[in-house]
Order: C-alpha cells, then sequence, then structure tokens
C-alpha cells in the first residue's frame, strides 16, 4: 500500500448575482411551475461582466490556499478544467497561477470535456502527487456557461468555482479509489465560433447522463468492494435539481447522503465546478472517517469518479474561509431579465 | 492595452505586492526605485492584506468610453494595515450602501476589455466581506 495522497486545501467562490427561474419564463412566454418542477431549480447564479473562468479561480484558489497553509510556489502542476476559458488561445492556468504566486517554476494545462473538464484537472493533480513528481498540484474546476436565450438550459447554466490541492502532507480528504468511464456520446457540443452549444434534448438523459454516470459508480462501488450504505455522503454531476437525486437514488443512496452536496436548486448547473463544487461543501462538515462518493459527468461523454476519505485534520480547517454554503445563500443580488442578458452579452452593440 | 505594460504591471496588479524600504521601512504600492523618504535604494518585497477601509469614494456617472457599460459605478479608495492607500472601484454593493469606514475586501476580477480582439486585463476591485 503506497503512502496516501489526497486533497489538502480546498475552496470555492460563487457570483453574488442570481436570476430566478421565473423571471427567465416570463420573458419567453414558458410557465415557470413547470420548469421549477421538472429541472428541480429555483434560480441560478450568474457572473457580471467583470468575473470570468479565471477570477473565479483566482478567488476560489485564494480560499484553498488559505486552508493549505503552504507556500504556493511549491504548487508544480496547474490544470483548470472549463468549457468557458476566457481566450480562445491563451491558457487560463497561466493567470491564476501568477496571480497565486505559483509561477515559474510549474506545469500548466486548460483542460476542456463539457463539465467533467474539472474532476478531470482534480484527477490529473492527485496522479501526479502519487507519482512523487511534485509535493502539491492543483486541480481547479471553473465555469461561466451559457445557455442559448428560451432553450431549457438557459434556466442552468451558471457560474461558480472549486480548487483543490493535491499533497502527502496534512491530508484534509485521503483519494481511496478512482474509476474513469467513457464513450463518444454525441449529446451536446459547440463547434468552433458558435456562441451557444446545442444539445440533443432528450437523448442528453437516459443514454448520456444517466449511462455513463450509473456506469462509472457501479465500476467504482466493484473497486472499492463498497456499497452505498459505507458512504456518509454522495455528490453527482448536478446538471438541473433533479438528475442527481434521481441517479443517486437509482444506485441505491439516500436523500441524506446526497442532500449536503446538493446545490443546483439555489446554484443551477455550474457545468465543471457541478460536482467539484458539491464535494467542496460536503468537506465543509464531514467529520473524520466519513467516506465520500462522488462522480462528475461531462457530454461527449464520460465520468470520472472518487471515493474521499476525510481525515482528523479536516475539522480544524473547516470555517477558516468562508464555506460554500455562506458564498450561496448570503448578499444575493437578484437580477431582472435585462441586466442578466447586459451582463452575459445576449445585446447587440456597436462598439 | 500594451501587452508589454500590462505584463510588467503584473506584481502589483495581480498579488498587490509592494516594496518596503530596508532602510526606514516607508512601503509603496505600486514598487518605486528609489524610497520618497529617505532615498534609500534596497527594498524587500511585501504583500498588501486582502482587507482595508474605506477613506473615502466617488459615484461616477460618466466615465471613459471602456467604463461606459458599467455606469454608474464607485471608485474608492481604502487605507490598508501596510499603511498604503489604493484605488479601486467597488463592485457588488449597492451604490445607496457605500459608507466611509466601512471595510472592504480586495477581489480578482476583469478590469479592462480591449475591443473584440484584444487582451484582456485584469486586476483588483473591492467589494464587501462575506
Ligand atoms: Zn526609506
Amino acid at each position: 500500500m503506497s503512502k496516501p495522497v489526497g486533497i489538502v486545501g480546498y475552496g470555492v467562490h460563487i457570483p453574488r448575482y442570481r436570476i430566478r427561474v421565473e423571471e427567465i419564463a416570463k420573458v419567453w412566454g414558458a410557465d415557470a411551475p413547470s420548469y421549477k418542477r421538472g429541472l428541480e431549480l429555483r434560480e441560478k447564479s450568474v457572473p457580471p461582466p467583470d468575473c470570468d473562468t479565471i477570477t473565479l479561480s483566482v478567488e476560489a484558489t485564494k480560499r484553498a490556499l488559505k486552508r493549505a497553509q503552504i507556500d504556493p510556489a511549491k504548487i508544480g502542476a496547474i490544470y483548470i478544467g472549463s468549457e468557458s476559458h476566457p481566450y480562445a488561445v491563451k491558457p487560463s492556468g497561466t493567470t491564476v497561477a501568477e496571480a497565486i504566486g505559483a509561477t515559474p517554476d510549474i506545469h500548466c494545462a486548460d483542460l476542456e470535456f463539457a463539465c467533467k473538464a474539472g474532476s478531470e484537472g482534480m484527477y490529473i493533480a492527485l496522479s501526479h502527487v502519487k507519482a512523487g513528481e511534485m509535493e502539491y498540484a492543483l486541480g481547479i474546476a471553473a465555469d461561466t456557461s451559457q445557455g442559448a436565450p428560451s432553450d431549457a438550459l438557459e434556466y442552468s447554466a451558471s457560474a461558480g468555482a472549486a480548487a483543490f490541492i493535491m499533497g502527502r502532507k496534512n491530508i484534509l480528504a485521503e483519494i481511496e479509489y478512482t474509476h474513469s468511464f467513457m464513450t463518444d456520446t454525441p449529446d451536446f457540443w459547440r463547434r468552433e465560433h458558435e456562441f451557444y452549444p446545442q444539445h440533443a434534448g432528450r437523448y442528453t438523459g437516459e443514454p448520456a447522463y444517466f449511462k455513463h454516470t450509473l456506469g462509472c459508480a457501479k465500476a467504482l462501488l466493484k473497486k472499492a468492494g463498497a456499497e452505498p450504505g459505507d458512504f456518509k455522503y454522495a455528490v453527482f454531476h448536478q446538471p438541473n435539481g433533479k438528475f442527481p437525486m434521481r441517479v443517486g437514488k437509482m444506485l441505491g443512496f439516500k436523500t441524506k447522503q446526497i442532500e449536503q452536496g446538493w446545490l443546483a436548486p439555489r446554484l443551477g448547473n455550474t457545468y465543471s465546478g457541478a460536482s467539484p463544487m458539491g464535494l467542496a461543501a460536503i468537506l465543509d462538515v464531514a467529520k473524520p472517517g466519513d467516506r465520500i462518493f462522488m462522480v462528475s459527468y461531462g457530454s461527449g461523454a464520460g465520468s470520472d469518479g472518487f471515493i474521499w476519505k476525510a481525515t482528523d485534520k479536516l475539522p480544524a480547517v473547516q470555517k477558516v474561509t468562508t464555506q460554500t454554503y455562506a458564498l450561496l445563500d448570503e448578499k444575493k443580488f437578484y437580477l431582472d431579465y435585462g441586466t442578466y442578458a447586459k451582463f452575459r452579452r445576449k445585446i447587440l452593440k456597436n462598439y | 492595452m500594451n501587452p508589454a505594460r500590462y505584463a510588467r504591471e503584473i506584481p502589483h496588479r495581480y498579488r498587490l505586492e509592494a516594496a518596503k524600504c530596508k532602510k526606514c521601512g516607508a512601503v509603496f504600492f505600486p514598487h518605486r526605485l528609489i524610497c520618497l523618504k529617505c532615498g534609500h535604494r534596497q527594498f524587500e518585497t511585501i504583500k498588501i492584506s486582502e482587507h482595508g477601509k474605506l477613506e473615502t469614494f466617488t459615484v461616477i456617472h460618466t466615465p471613459a468610453s471602456d467604463f461606459k457599460d458599467q455606469s454608474p459605478f464607485a471608485l474608492g479608495i481604502c487605507k490598508f494595515p501596510e499603511g498604503v492607500r489604493i484605488t479601486a472601484q467597488i463592485v457588488d454593493i449597492d451604490l445607496e450602501k457605500v459608507r466611509i469606514g466601512m471595510k472592504l475586501q480586495v477581489e480578482f476580477r476583469r478590469i479592462q476589455t480591449d475591443g473584440h480582439a484584444g487582451i484582456l486585463s485584469y486586476g483588483y476591485k473591492f467589494v464587501p466581506v462575506i
């Protein structure tokens, strides 16, 4: 058995702005109650024009550093997973690494795999540390995603970030098992130069989200010789409020295990950020010895699965910086559709 | 925005790095080559704390063209424990709630977008403490 590795610091950031489902439905003549019921979602976070994947990543990482209490110069790699990197060509990771003081001796790559890019960054960061290549590695999950106006995605596509520093010393949550599962599945995509993504409607459900999440989860449980009852918490990708609860129940998890990391009803779908932010909300309250089951999902399509175990180091750092629920629920500003459209650059202007 | 100038300003714009005179201890933000107080030329790099106290502010209603989409917005000067004063936009706040003496926090934000194709400029703004 090799020496344990795991999360030594974690942090989240969420923009302060929100828009309610009713406000979007009103503009498109849609029935708000049926959207709220269908998506199990009340509101979503909205990034103001000066917030993007880079700025959200910096703020989430600053919180992760407060918990890790390490010298950022010792971070050997930075991976940001996002489908909304601000530049088409120029890495987000260089700006983030520079802002946190981790340059110049660092490896960097921006990752992309729809909503799974964030968990990929976490996976690669863990692997570097496990291989003994570096002392610390940083995996960030961040998005400021857009849904086409009036499309179902517009009600859910939101913004947020979670950052995880992996290491061997003072581990807060140790990694026990990982598993990845993927096939070529065209359920959701965006071609170059297109502003909004396209999706395959109902095909995004059963053959896409459910098939890959279940496939990964079952293989991971088998690898670990575990069953749902062995975990205190479980977190899944959250394209809406309904899917993660349903997939959890299909696997045999109970509401009590899922609800702490179930952020979508009041956050929306933060794409790459979704299950990583749910994990952070769980780490905010988990007790030593609690096991956490996590499965991400990204269209295209695939899932990354992780089994984490909270250590006795976790309680001391849970409250050293702002927790996920405080960022979700405090000091919110509700936008009307016009301001939201301006914030998200959905209004055609002359420059 | 000129990319070379942008890169030179990264240490103070991204990381709030300041220069502390090794002789008299005076702190300068952004850094300087010669101490204004004692003329010394050797400095230690320090990082400004993330919380400051708002000393004064104004609300801009007719900003420069690059910022006109953000109008009206507050611009404030905060004093930091290291002794320096920093000017920045105050965001994520109702303008009627901005008060001299309030504690604000530095947050990393996009400061400017150079048209449709130019570079994106990042730096600090002030936000209320959560
Ligand atoms: Zn001096």
